[in-house]
């Protein structure tokens, strides 16, 4: 096993990861919070994608060249509208479906993914998209063939996932409102009575949701450069194959779920096949849902009376 | 709202879930200031009654007023914000968080907060365990602690009405006296008690009043000495003795 290969696969496992872990976020506090899996929040990771294109060509429009100010301003500018879509979408798919029989919303999400997938398909074009290389440079280690590298852009997906992630913990941990979100989860009707509006918790987990899966959207966008319609499917399969790993409805769990599933298909990817990286996830998927469905930091669920 | 009006006025309420009818045609008012007990068996109905309170669900006929108000069918949330707050039965604390986050919770119905300080202060001497424990996870207390920290998060709401729906159950008979004394203490304060009870002995003790409900309406009301020497009430919810 070569050193350098292996350093290299962790350092891509860990950028690939922390974008997963962004967005396996969505599917566990929604499903924490009404036991539902979003099946549409896949797609609304690739409606980020696009805005970050439509952010940039807005921003370039007002002459504004500054990578950084670039960044910044395009990720304002996709949490907005994408946070909007997601609670737009709860309100008109799912809020409606709330005293239904649980395969209804499940159904619903599938139709939403569609729409979803088509409208942005028939508006945008089918073809590849792309966006500019904002960020250029690297950081090699090691000596001059023998080396591994992350790119800058690559550290600022790790340290923006990271805040991303510290913010959101804090906010459930530390705050009334995540407190009030604990408590819908915990026992909604409880909650309830004690004067929480539910129904503005629930859209706000998937306000949050989305945010988290706007800020995935953008780096990976950048990172990668190209994107098409199709993108929400594979990569929202995956970070639901995070969330899964990690004990669906866990928070820490949707993290560390998403930083071992990149770790395990990127070192998959270097050591044995990078062809078969997403039948290895998905296998493993399988596998999990198999041997261990609560996943590693879920607990085995109760059936609710 | 007048010094003589009730603070909780049912109108003739008839509640049902689905196509059960629960309920028939329940009338029963509160006045400020007073301690009040619903008294039933299982079955009766008494739950319902308070649930309906929240439109959980509404009754489908009759009216509920409170301080003048008609609350038939406001919203679930809104109805603690009018200052109703209901220690429901089974306690149904937030198991995952922890007692302060547990208290806290109580505070959602207030838009003036500014009682916080002092009446967690106050929870805190009427149940010094709580303080011992307010970081512990709430989950991992006894039934007893759980009953208090219930009532304690009902108390945070400062309300004008508390309403207690069996805190007797499952608590060993030393523990059951320390609530309803601690009720008793609460009640002393200025706060307006509605409580429901199986444990009838204990609720008919402290209660200035009390009505006895039976499959779903009320059979008898009177004093709550007048029903403890009740030989009907005697028979069927004291035991007999």
């Amino acid at each position: 096993m070569d050193f350098y290969v292996l350093g290299q696969q962790i350092v891509n496992g860990l950028v690939l990861g922390s974008t997963y872990g962004l967005i396996a976020v969505g599917y566990t506090m929604v499903y924490g919070i009404i036991g539902m899996i979003n099946f549409a929040h896949g797609e609304v990771y690739m409606v980020s994608a696009y805005l970050t294109a439509i952010g940039l060509a807005v921003l370039a429009y007002f002459g504004i060249s500054n990578p950084w100010l670039l960044i910044g301003l395009t990720m304002v500018f996709a949490i907005v509208f994408t946070s909007l879509l997601g609670v737009t979408i709860e309100r008109l798919a799912y809020r409606p479906l709330r005293r239904a029989n649980r395969l209804a919303p499940l159904i619903s999400a599938i139709g939403v993914s569609l729409i979803l997938q088509n409208y942005v398909q028939l508006s945008q074009g089918a073809k590849n998209q792309g966006v500019p290389t904002l960020v250029e440079g690297v950081f090699r280690m090691g000596s001059e063939d023998h080396f591994f590298q992350i790119t800058y852009m690559q550290m600022v997906i790790i340290i923006v996932a990271i805040l991303a992630m510290a913010i959101l913990n804090f906010v459930v941990q530390h705050t009334a409102l995540g407190r009030a979100c604990r408590a819908t989860q915990q026992d909604r009707q409880m909650a309830q009575i004690l004067g929480i509006d539910t129904d503005k918790v629930i859209a706000l987990v998937f306000g949050i949701g989305a945010a988290l899966a706007a800020v995935a959207g953008v780096l990976i966008t950048l990172n990668y450069g190209s994107f098409d319609f199709f993108v929400g499917f594979v990569t929202g399969v995956k970070a639901f194959t995070a969330a899964v790993l990690g004990g669906i409805g866990s928070l820490p769990g949707a993290m560390l779920g998403g930083i071992l599933l990149g770790l395990a298909e990127s070192l998959f990817a270097g050591f044995v096949s990078s062809d078969y990286k997403d039948v290895f996830a998905f296998a493993l998927l399988v596998g999990i849902l198999i041997f261990r469905p609560s996943g590693l930091l879920g607990k085995p669920t109760v059936e609710k009376v | 709202m007048k010094k003589d009006e009730a603070i909780l006025d049912l109108k003739n309420i008839s509640v049902a879930y689905g196509q059960t009818k629960v309920l028939h045609g329940v009338s029963l008012h509160v006045m400020p200031g007073e301690i009040v007990t619903l008294i039933g068996s299982n079955g009766a109905g008494k739950t319902t009654l308070l649930k309906s309170l929240f439109a959980t669900p509404s009754p489908y006929s009759g009216e509920i007023f409170f301080g003048g108000e008609d609350i038939t069918v406001l919203p679930t949330h809104m109805v603690s914000r009018r200052g109703l707050s209901l220690v429901p039965e089974g306690r149904r604390i937030f198991p995952a968080m922890s007692v302060s986050e547990n208290l806290a919770m109580g505070l959602v119905a207030c838009t003036d907060k500014s009682h916080a300080g002092p009446t967690l202060k106050t929870i805190y001497e009427l149940f010094p365990r709580l303080y011992e424990r307010r970081d512990q996870r709430a989950g991992t207390l006894s039934g007893g602690e759980q009953q208090m920290l219930a009532i304690g998060r009902s108390m945070m709401a400062k309300p004008k009405l508390l309403l207690l729906d069996e805190p007797s159950l499952g608590l060993a008979p030393l523990i059951v006296k320390t609530i309803f004394t601690t009720l008793k203490q609460i009640a002393a304060d200025g706060t307006t008690i509605f409580i429901v009870e199986q444990n009838a002995n204990q609720a008919l003790k402290l209660a200035d009043r009390a009505y006895v409900l039976s499959n779903g309406a009320i059979s008898l009301t009177g004093s709550g000495t007048e029903l403890l020497s009740n030989e009907d009430v005697k028979k069927a919810y004291l035991g007999g003795h």
